[in-house]
């Protein structure tokens, strides 16, 4: 089994790859937590400040919307060079992994808000109503009310964020972000050593379809309609 | 209870008031079942939500229990609608919560019961509209009555002294609609609630109401007592939805007496005169014929009536009349 594994892949270095999966699960894992506690707060005042909804703000929404399409229409390879300077200021460094997260956050949380919008645009507007006759707080709706109602659609975001990230931690390789994105960029690309390419994308498939599965199956379970 | 003073309201749409409620005035008294009649667009919806203020009066005074509700900060409001218990068409439950969950909400947001007082106040509510055996289930997996039973067992969380009802029962069955107006009469009774409910069906209002406000394009057009405005409608739009419940049409009855003999009348009987034997009498005495062309003998909330439509001919017709007038019913001469 080993030698024809060896055969097949004669450049594949298993503890190579073993760190770079690691690296990208980190990567992964460290800008999802700050894309949904950025994503989240900013979605759910975008939701608010929306026309007709219970901050109508037409300004700040305005400003927020206008930020995040900007955000959104800058290539995620642009914005990756464009935030080095900044990532320094912030982690000391624009390598590894710690250099890979800032990029990653700024790229994913309008995405990430502009789901959570939606998905909070997805609830019943007569449970509003109900929540706030019975005199609560806009703080207690939002807690009490909108995001339990929207928490599958909340989930199913995540997941689509979450796989997005994937894909950008794969990016971030080009620029020394580590991960098996720098693996298939290094090896596979530079050196052409299309085993490693082949390697590193089968478990970046194997990565997503464990995130997708994942993500429907809570969707499904918190669904009660 | 509930004070309407000339109070108004417009929608701003794209730069044009649009009025949605007329100035009106209206007074509902404390423990009565005040019904708002009027079809989709008459500003019903709108009045109801004027008296918890989810929508905001553009003038005029609303005082509830004795407080001007119009000058309420966001702090009263809140304390105010704590004690306004509200239902709706579509119930309006929370998918991702439970029976009981639902229910408690009203008491968590207040935030006064500890957790163990909130369970007993739910389980107490859960066993008055008779869902105590539901309390773990999640709204979709109930029917629409027993959403709505939950849904009322969420108003009455917060011991309010006023419930409003949004078309409580318009998505219902006729079935489970005669339940849920039944489980409203008995809340009413017993908990001295005032209750105010719109619909577009005389049904209800004939069912449970005391007092009934008729509304047609943004105005209240007739008020008064269900028998009042349910026996002897005076506006056109009170009028149709009298029709509409019994299911007759003004011009087609007028097309089948016209090939009646004699004189057409219309009694109307209420209460204990429902069950007098009086046409049997006046007919004997007078030797007046009668046929009954139309009738219905029904109850408006509590009190039975009857409404009959009659042709009488031969006899001492004018001593017949003379005895309908003298007895305790109503007498319409048609023709």
């Amino acid at each position: 089994m080993d030698a024809l594994l060896t055969r097949l892949l004669p450049n594949v270095d298993w503890i190579e790859i073993g760190y770079a999966s690691l690296d990208t699960l980190s990567m992964l894992g460290g800008s999802m937590l700050f894309t949904i506690a950025l994503g989240l707060p900013l979605g759910v005042l975008l939701f608010l400040t929306s026309p007709r909804q219970m901050f109508e703000q037409k300004a700040l929404y305005g400003v927020l919307s206008l930020l995040v399409n900007i955000l959104r229409s800058v290539p995620f390879v642009i914005l990756l060079i464009v935030m080095i300077p900044f990532t320094v200021i912030v982690t000391g460094t624009s390598l590894g992994v710690a250099g890979a997260i800032p990029p990653l956050v700024v790229g994913a949380t309008p995405f990430f808000a502009r789901l959570v919008e939606t998905a909070l645009r997805e609830v019943d507007r007569g449970i509003i109503e109900a929540t706030q006759a019975m005199g609560a707080t806009t703080r207690q709706i939002v807690v009490n009310a909108l995001l339990p109602e929207a928490l599958p659609g909340i989930i199913a975001a995540v997941t689509v964020t979450a796989i997005t990230l994937v894909s950008y931690t794969a990016m971030s390789g080009l620029i020394g972000g580590g991960g098996l994105g720098d693996l298939a960029v290094r090896y596979g690309y530079q050196r052409y050593q299309p085993d490693v390419m082949l390697v590193t994308v089968v478990l970046l498939l194997v990565l997503v379809q464990i995130l997708q599965t994942v993500g429907d199956k809570l969707v499904v379970h918190f669904s009660r309609k | 209870m509930i004070n309407f003073y000339q109070v108004h309201k417009a929608y701003r749409v794209s730069g044009q008031d649009i009025p949605a409620l007329q100035p009106s005035d209206l007074h509902i008294a404390r423990g009565e079942v005040f019904g708002i009649i009027g079809h989709s667009g008459a500003g019903k919806s709108t009045l109801l939500r004027l008296i918890n203020r989810l929508e905001e009066p553009s003038g005029g005074r609303i005082e509830v229990d004795g407080e001007d509700v119009t000058a309420l900060d966001a702090n009263g409001l809140r304390r105010f609608r704590q004690r306004v218990g509200m239902i709706f068409q579509h119930f309006n439950l929370l998918s991702s919560k439970t029976v009981a969950d639902n229910v408690a909400m009203p008491l968590k947001l207040a935030g006064e019961l500890s957790r163990s007082a909130i369970a007993a106040r739910v389980a107490e509510l859960l066993a008055r509209v008779g869902l105590q055996d539901h309390a773990d289930k999640y709204p979709a997996q109930l029917s629409g009555g027993q959403k709505q039973r939950v849904g009322i067992a969420r108003a009455l969380a917060t011991e309010p002294k006023i419930l409003l009802c949004d078309e409580a029962t318009s998505a219902l069955d006729p079935q489970t609609t005669a339940s849920v107006l039944q489980l409203l009469a008995e809340i009413n009774r017993e908990l001295n609630l005032t209750i105010v409910l719109i619909t577009h069906e005389m049904d209800v209002i004939r069912r449970v109401c005391d007092r009934v406000a008729v509304m047609d394009a943004g105005s209240i057009v007739e008020s008064g007592t269900v028998a009042e405005v349910f026996l002897h409608p005076q506006h056109s739009t009170s009028k149709r939805f009298v029709q509409e419940d019994e299911q007759i049409e003004e011009g087609e009855q007028r097309d089948d007496f016209a090939h009646v003999q004699g004189r057409i009348l219309r009694l109307t009987f209420q209460g204990e005169a429902t069950y007098a034997p009086l046409l049997g009498t006046v007919a004997r005495e007078t030797g007046v014929d009668y046929s009954i062309l139309a009738g219905r003998i029904d109850r408006i909330k509590d009190t039975p009536y009857g409404q009959l439509t009659l042709a009488l001919t031969g006899g001492d017709l004018d001593a017949a009349l003379a005895r309908f007038e003298a007895a305790d019913v109503h007498l319409e001469v048609l023709r």
